[in-house]
């Protein structure tokens, strides 16, 4: 059951700040709806009541750096569709090695 | 340029693009969930800050940008992947702002009320995210103003 309230609550703060970057005029400005910290508001309040604040202030530590990694994969993606010019699908779908290993290096550095 | 809310842009999305967010948006987060569970908070929290939205969101830009220009009789041309570029450079200062947001959890919320932390942490987000946004657009003005290089 805590399953499926979390992939509700999730498809719903996800989809409404989606939503916002629709609304809004400059697309730069919309943009910033983009990282929304969506996943982390429906994630960290169930995890607290579920399993205590100590655990999720420590999945907000680790948070830090892959917000990090978010940085990057942005500035990725900026350069892959907007100097080499290639489809979003595809340079935003690719990118995601980027914040993968940013993430992964950031994790070994900092938090191992 | 100012902010503008435009809801009329609420009509241009497709059932099936709100449908695919959701169900993108839920499994991210029981995927964040079941990480946390097996691998435990360190590992789980890396993907609190996962892109999980951007590529559906910047694809439905380029589409959208595409579309427009169809009907305006231009087939071929790079203005969806410019607007997909702007949401992305949009995306990174909100990633940004993103930082201050898992800070404040971080710190806060082992002392105070969950919901009142991650509330006030929204809100730091968004103030922030505006102000990285507002200077942006500041230094841009101020660059073709004073400093770019004048015609002869």
């Amino acid at each position: 059951m805590q399953w499926i309230i979390r992939f509700v609550i999730g498809g719903v703060i996800i989809s409404f700040f989606a939503t916002l970057g629709d609304v809004f005029k400059p697309k730069g400005f919309a943009g910033l709806f983009g990282a929304a910290p969506s996943v982390a508001l429906a994630t960290l309040g169930l995890t607290s009541i579920s399993q205590g604040k100590e655990f999720a202030a420590v999945e907000a530590h680790s948070m830090v750096v892959g917000a990090l990694a978010f940085v990057l994969y942005g500035i990725a993606c900026v350069y892959l569709m907007g100097v080499r010019r290639l489809r979003a699908s595809h340079a935003a779908i690719g990118a995601l090695s980027v914040w993968g290993l940013s993430a992964w290096g950031l994790w070994a550095l900092f938090l191992k | 340029m100012l902010i503008k809310f435009k809801a009329a842009a609420l009509a241009q999305v497709k059932v099936h693009e709100y449908v695919t967010r959701f169900l993108l948006g839920g499994a991210t987060c029981v995927a964040t969930g079941l990480i946390a569970q097996k691998c435990g908070p360190v590992v789980g929290g890396l993907f609190l800050a996962f892109p999980a939205i951007f590529p559906a969101s910047a694809t439905l830009v380029e589409e959208h940008e595409r579309q427009r220009k169809a009907k305006a009789g231009i087939l071929f041309t790079v203005r969806g992947r410019l607007s997909a570029a702007l949401d992305a450079r949009g995306a990174s200062m909100g990633a940004l702002a993103l930082l201050l947001f898992a800070v404040i959890v971080w710190k806060q919320l082992p002392s105070h009320n969950a919901g009142f932390v991650l509330a006030a942490a929204t809100v730091a987000w968004a103030a922030l995210a505006g102000t990285i946004w507002r200077v942006r657009r500041w230094h841009t003005r101020f660059w073709i103003r004073y400093r770019a290089p004048k015609p002869r």
